[in-house]
């Protein structure tokens, strides 16, 4: 497989990656965009000894934490060249999906990042701390720290919705 | 037991992580501490309700408007890029490491030099938006940046007498090392490129040589540090005049 079709081919696993990350597939799509632009220009820093998803996802990573730091998001979307095909299908916006895409908004983006490249997208451990530039310690711990506090929202226990019992 | 249970290695567990020796030990260890299965079969839940909500994206029919930042010619065109830098590097890199105190000196003016200077403008020269990295607007800056980058003083020669003026210009992946683009344009819009190759001290000055690459016209040579190679296609006497043009003005500097 040429490069570019390796590079073509990883698309449906950044828009994954990308959708759970941020809540949103219009987000999504705005941020796998410009990891692949991104890519484009860095090119030629990539070693063909390392596996492209890590890379990928390391600039994906890079950008996100750029975006949310400077309060923006890149939107190359223009309205006249939104494709037909709705950027927000029914199927991803079901009630169980939305629960837990406000789970994990609740998440720590550095707890999110990694239970989601660990338990989404299957990278072993080295790869998370490699595509996330932090020790395999620091996964670890954040992993425990966010599969426990995901559990504990999940089940109610900090649920943003918690209804207070008032006693009378 | 070797080494006791961490929380690190439930982890493993949870994620199928484990083999051998030691997932038979953490088995025997979790069957008398159900409390801790418990939690493992919850991590392993998240990680199935992950794939049940989100898989579907990988189905999707993939937005036009992504496929451009990944098909676009300019990629394909710096993949082709990459290959010859890496090829070229990577030959002379071994046959440095054989022991040989430098590389036979034609090598870089001869055969190389002018096929990266023809793809290196073959690439950027149809580029409309980024054509170059430092525009000609910031001329101080850009012979500032590229003289510390090449380590060596370097000012774009002037075409203005000839019609051209410099558009600017940017740094590529070189053979050894990184090289300078500069981009001229006449008022036809008609670009020439100076693909200027550092560290040349080790071939020997040459005369002026042409090759032609890909329907570029090309003239290099090699004076002092630097391995120099004017691509374009004005005409082969239109470059020969041209590239006399920048030969003077370098030899100057």
């Amino acid at each position: 497989m040429s490069s570019r079709n390796a590079i073509i081919a990883e698309i449906p696993r950044l828009r994954r990656y990308a959708r759970a990350l941020t809540g949103d597939m219009h987000l999504a799509d705005d941020l796998v965009q410009a990891t692949l632009e991104r890519a484009m220009e860095k090119w030629r820093l990539w070693r063909r000894d390392r596996d492209l998803r890590p890379w990928l996802l390391s600039i994906m990573h890079n950008l996100h934490v750029d975006q949310l730091r400077h309060g923006k998001h890149i939107d190359y979307c223009a309205e006249d060249d939104l494709p037909d095909i709705p950027c927000r299908p029914e199927q991803l916006d079901s009630l169980e999906i939305r629960d837990l895409d406000r789970a994990l908004a609740l998440l720590p983006l550095e707890q999110r990042e990694v239970i989601l490249l660990v338990g989404l997208e299957e990278l072993s451990y080295k790869e998370v701390a490699d595509t996330l530039g932090i020790p395999l310690g620091s996964v670890m711990s954040r992993l425990s720290r966010a599969r426990t506090r995901l559990k504990a929202i999940l089940s109610g226990e900090t649920s943003p919705h918690h209804l207070h019992v008032v006693s009378s | 037991m070797s080494t006791p249970i961490s929380e690190d290695d439930l982890h493993a567990y949870a994620d199928n992580r484990l083999d051998g020796s030691r997932l038979t030990q953490l088995e025997a260890w979790l069957a008398s501490h159900p409390e801790e299965r418990d939690k493992i079969e919850a991590w392993r839940a998240q990680s199935e309700r992950f794939h049940r909500a989100y898989d579907a994206a990988l189905d999707l029919p993939v937005p036009p408007h992504l496929l451009p930042a990944a098909n676009s010619s300019r990629w394909i065109e710096l993949r082709r890029l990459a290959a010859v830098a890496w090829l070229v590097a990577g030959g002379l890199g071994g046959y440095l490491l054989r022991g040989e105190v430098s590389p036979p000196p034609t090598v870089l003016a001869q055969e190389s030099l002018p096929r990266m200077a023809a793809i290196a403008h073959a690439v950027y020269t149809p580029e409309l938006r980024h054509p170059v990295e430092v525009g000609a607007d910031q001329e101080a800056h850009l012979v500032a940046w590229l003289s510390k980058r090449l380590g060596a003083p370097l000012t774009p020669p002037s075409l203005t007498g000839a019609g051209y003026k410099l558009v600017g210009g940017r740094l590529l992946p070189g053979e050894i090392g990184e090289v300078a683009q500069f981009m001229y344009e006449d008022a036809r819009h008609q670009r020439l490129t100076l693909y200027v190759q550092p560290r040349a001290s080790i071939a020997q000055d040459t005369a002026f040589r042409y090759a032609r690459e890909e329907n570029i016209d090309v003239f290099y040579w090699v004076d002092g540090h630097f391995g120099y190679a004017l691509s374009g296609n004005t005409g082969r006497d239109d470059m020969l005049r041209l590239s006399t043009l920048i030969y003077r003005q370098l030899d100057r500097q």
